[in-house]
């Protein structure tokens, strides 16, 4: 059941380059400028750039001459028991034909209810009903796109009673029903399933490892619940942890080297420290090459 | 279909129990659910530090954080767009009673929105300076002509020193020996890629805003004239063109072939 259009853009969809990429803030425009790192791609959150005009565009139009571009975006309320935003859609065409990103993902998650935007990632009941509104919404976002989205994994912290598909089954489902792809966020997996107490691997195994098209990886907050159990705060606002590194080269040994995505939303260091992140990434990405 | 709904609600209330139906391995729901409720406001309070930084060091970080989080209870985001969120901040603080010992803390907010629209306003070039001065020069045509202003171009009067307060807090500010109830007039202009902060007569802001609102010069410097009777028409003009914030010239139509 792919959606038609999907199916027949997909083949011919750019692809980012197998290489580390950054997420690209407002703090280090002029330092990408001035120095051009060598980075495979950068990253930017589309709902940054929902603005008219000014430094945001102008700095991006800029970078994008030089760099390939990935769009994320983290609005649209995919999961949402509201219908899709139309405005906010038309919005992410506009900026989409602007810029041409090679990528476009959007999160497994709601964000909306009515009018009311609640600025998180919330988590969905994964059951029948569930699946086929986010399918539904799949199929209108990538129609309206007019092209594949890459679906991301999120980062959980409670799960429902009354759920009928573990997470991974679930998203196995949207993407073979809606032909969408699958960007793999190694943190995430690592912060769900230390929160539900499950191991990543196993978790890795069950997902649909064929469809994914892009890696995130960022670091996490650790805390504790009041029972004393591990509970881990997807916060992107620390260096990637070695766990998740080394759940990385789980992911690289299954699939080969994939763009890989450095997350740092919250504590922005200076790009240098950032760059200096994306060239281990990059190490792991050329050991994932040249393995048989 | 009312999970959503009942979720939404406990976010935006700390007092709601966290909703019926959810789980956890180990049963701590409500510590996990704290971590939703937190993500949330901590996310709205700081987009609206972002775009109030002033505000915010102006009443201390404690204090700010109080009055987002009542902020953000009366008026959640209704968009996905953070950069518009918080326009109802400023007439949020004038009626908010604990900020009443800081009364120029409203207008403050009200530059600090005008900087943000100023700064992600569109682009749009200044027009052609040889069409302008041809305009201006032309003493009969002048009464009725139309000046379009960059649209990050925005004219604040207020009976506080919002400007000098403003300034004390960027790079080059002071706060030390500063009148607060001084009455001052402020331009906010995007000029190329940076928004700027003028002092201006509060003749010079009335000719701004009924320009703005697109009346003809004539008109509009009269009513400056009125309501400031030092307002210069010269200097007020050389500073919007000195800042390439006139956009477009109407000439109106002559009333005969």
């Amino acid at each position: 059941m792919h959606s038609p259009l999907a199916s027949l853009i997909a083949p011919r969809a750019p692809r980012l380059p197998p290489r580390a990429g950054l997420g690209l803030k407002a703090e280090h425009f002029v330092d990408v400028l001035a120095s051009r790192p060598d980075i495979g791609f950068f990253e930017v959150h589309a709902e940054n750039f929902m603005v008219a005009g000014g430094p945001f565009h102008h700095y991006l139009g800029l970078i994008r001459e030089h760099y390939p571009l990935s769009i994320h975006g983290v609005g649209l309320s995919i999961g949402g028991e509201s219908p899709l935003n139309t405005e906010h859609l038309r919005r992410l065409s506009l900026l989409l034909e602007r810029y041409q990103p090679q990528m476009f993902s959007e999160h497994l998650a709601w964000s909306s209810h009515g009018p009311l935007f609640l600025n998180d990632l919330l988590p969905l009941r994964y059951d029948t009903a569930t699946l086929h509104r986010v399918c539904a919404h799949m199929d209108q976002a990538q129609d309206v796109l007019k092209r594949q989205i890459l679906l991301e994994n999120p980062a959980t912290y409670i799960e429902f009673d009354e759920a009928q598909f573990d997470e991974a089954g679930f998203i196995q489902e949207v993407i073979s029903r809606t032909g969408c792809g699958l960007l793999l966020d190694v943190n995430n997996v690592y912060v769900s399933c230390i929160n539900h107490a499950r191991d990543p691997v196993v978790y890795l195994d069950a997902l649909p490892l064929q469809a994914v098209g892009e890696v995130h990886l960022a670091g996490f907050a650790e805390e504790a619940d009041s029972l004393g159990q591990r509970l881990l705060i997807d916060n992107h606002g620390a260096p990637v942890d070695q766990a998740v590194w080394a759940l990385y080269q789980q992911v690289l040994d299954r699939i080969g080297p994939m763009a890989t995505l450095i997350e740092r939303d919250n504590h922005l260091p200076p790009l240098t420290e950032l760059l200096q992140e994306a060239r281990l990434a990059d190490r792991y990405l050329f050991s994932a090459q040249v393995q048989p | 279909m009312k999970l959503q709904e009942t979720f939404s609600e406990a976010l935006l209330n700390p007092h709601t129990p966290a909703p019926t139906g959810i789980a956890c391995y180990n049963g701590d729901i409500d510590r996990r659910f704290a971590v939703y409720r937190n993500n949330v406001q901590s996310g709205l309070i700081n987009a609206l530090a972002t775009s109030y930084p002033v505000v915010a060091q102006l009443v201390g970080e404690a204090f700010f954080q109080a009055m987002a989080q009542i902020f953000i209870q009366k008026h959640p985001p209704d968009s996905p767009v953070m950069s518009a969120y918080g326009s109802q901040f400023a007439g949020f603080i004038n009626a908010f009673a604990p900020a009443r010992s800081v009364p120029y803390l409203a207008d403050v907010a009200r530059l600090e929105r005008l900087c943000v629209q100023a700064f992600h306003a569109a682009d749009v070039c200044a027009v052609n300076p040889g069409l302008l001065a041809q305009a201006l020069n032309s003493p009969e045509g002048l009464p009725h002509l139309h000046l379009q202003l960059h649209p990050g171009v925005a004219s604040l009067h207020s009976p506080y020193a919002i400007a000098s307060l403003w300034a004390a807090h960027q790079r080059q500010g002071q706060i030390q020996g500063l009148d607060t109830r001084q009455p001052q007039s402020v331009l906010v202009i995007r000029n190329e890629l940076r928004v700027e902060v003028f002092t201006v007569s509060s003749g010079c802001a009335v000719f701004v805003h009924l320009l703005k609102a697109g009346n003809a010069l004539g008109l509009a410097a009269a009513h400056a004239l009125e309501a400031d009777p030092d307002f210069n028409l010269g200097q007020a003009l050389a500073l919007l063109i000195s800042n390439n914030t006139i956009t477009g010239l109407q000439p109106a139509l002559e009333a005969s072939p």
